[in-house]
């Protein structure tokens, strides 16, 4: 059985270069982050190059993309999550492109590495932190006090607040690593079963049937999952910078 | 795979970490990271953001004339349409006008010439009237003359003698008298 794990291990490509202790190479992962920045900027600044009034496919999707960010920060965050566009339209177009890249075969997925949606969640995480204290001081704890709590529970309350906001940015990333880690495993183990079982002849063929009509089923879930885990960070990376914004709840 | 020297084979033989934990990649994972995540972010918030949402904007603004150049020509039209059917009802109260000066004038003129021809014909049958007047005075006065040589011829047949013409005229008189 082909290893189902074979497929994140991290690759140099380049001879790798000593940067302050650390070995810091050019490997596969940096390769598809790449690719998937090059994609997002050529669909958003190639395709949009005509700036026609009646747009085509490209530049629809583009301004589709654009308003899809636009309305989820608008939604959650009112106008004034505005600010944040660029930062979540990138998360958002960044997470999209590397999940749906990885879906190719062969290709290798980003978001598969904890370290990589730990960054991302921390980078939001410290980016809530960094906003919320600039824009409203000392007030921004008032985040931790829900009004109209009787004070006899409050400090419960206040404990229970701070630990989901303090886990916060554990449950943004690993809900995205989790799930591309555990998608394409199953895929791998999926797909693995036709080869295993077609090498047992015809019999193997026949049954080979099952796991293959799955592996393909799989890979339109995976495609789901791909484009609404996505969205889920990006929503959550809204809804947490509207604590940033209006932390009085 | 002479160069491309898999991250998670350490050397030595250890057991093989599962990669997305081998702590050994996470360097150079983070530093692509931050490389390829700020250039995405700056060409974004810098170029490609500023430029959609100009697009869209522009499209919107667009519309917004299109739709207001319409609203102000249906309005147009609106008013266009209005003037016509004034002028129609207009032109309609006018002609109801002139025919009716005109009746009232044709009316008024007939009647003249049909006075004009009643008197005129009024004085014809006065004239008439006395020149039948006239006549029939010739005529009854022409009847007592013939009655009168009648009457003498009578008499003279009868009494073998004419009688005197004063006697005959008085004696016609007298019977036409009764």
């Amino acid at each position: 059985m082909a290893d189902p794990i074979h497929q994140f291990q991290i690759v140099d490509l380049l001879p790798a270069v000593k940067i302050g202790g650390h070995e810091i190479a050019f490997t596969n992962s940096a390769a598809f982050m790449v690719v998937a920045v090059g994609s997002i900027a050529a669909l958003m600044l190639g395709a949009t190059s005509k700036r026609a009034i009646v747009p085509g496919r490209m530049q629809s999707i583009a301004e589709l993309s654009y308003e899809f960010v636009a309305n989820t920060i608008k939604s959650t965050a009112g106008n004034e999550g505005m600010k944040f566009f660029p930062f979540v339209f990138s998360l958002f177009m960044f997470i999209l492109a590397v999940n749906l890249i990885g879906l190719i075969p062969y290709a290798f997925t980003v978001t598969t590495h904890i370290i990589i949606t730990a960054a991302l969640a921390l980078s939001v995480f410290l980016t809530v932190l960094v906003y919320g204290f600039w824009k409203h001081g000392l007030h921004f704890f008032n985040l931790f006090v829900p009004k109209g709590i009787p004070i006899y529970i409050l400090p419960l309350i206040v404990l229970i607040e701070v630990m989901s906001f303090l886990s916060r940015p554990i449950s943004h990333s690993v809900r995205l690593f989790a799930n591309m880690l555990a998608g394409h495993i199953t895929l791998k183990v999926f797909a693995s079963f036709v080869t295993m079982l077609t090498a047992f002849g015809a019999f193997g063929w026949a049954g080979a049937v099952l796991p293959l009509g799955l592996t393909v089923a799989l890979t339109a879930l995976e495609a789901l999952v791909a484009v609404l885990q996505a969205y889920v960070f990006a929503i959550l990376t809204c809804i947490y910078l509207n604590d940033a914004i209006h932390p009085g709840h | 795979m002479a160069t491309n020297t898999a991250r998670t084979e350490a050397p030595g033989g250890h057991k093989v970490p599962f990669p997305p934990f081998n702590a050994q990649t996470f360097g150079s994972q983070l530093v692509w990271l931050a490389i390829t995540f700020v250039i995405l972010y700056v060409t974004m918030a810098k170029l490609a953001l500023p430029r959609v949402g100009a697009i869209i904007e522009n499209r919107q603004k667009s519309i917004d004339g299109d739709l207001a150049e319409a609203q102000r020509l249906k309005s147009e039209a609106d008013a266009a349409i209005a003037a016509y059917e004034k002028a129609l009802a207009d032109a309609r109260n006018r002609a109801q006008v002139i025919a009716n000066e005109m009746r009232a004038k044709q009316a008024a003129e007939a009647e003249a010439s049909r006075k004009k021809l009643e008197q005129a014909l009024n004085a014809k049958l006065v004239e008439a009237e006395k020149s039948i007047a006239a006549t029939k005075q010739a005529a009854m006065a022409n009847v007592s003359g013939i009655a009168a040589e009648a009457a003498s011829a009578i008499v003279e047949r009868l009494l073998g003698s004419a009688p005197g013409d004063k006697a005959v005229t008085e004696a016609v008189a007298d019977a036409l008298k009764r």
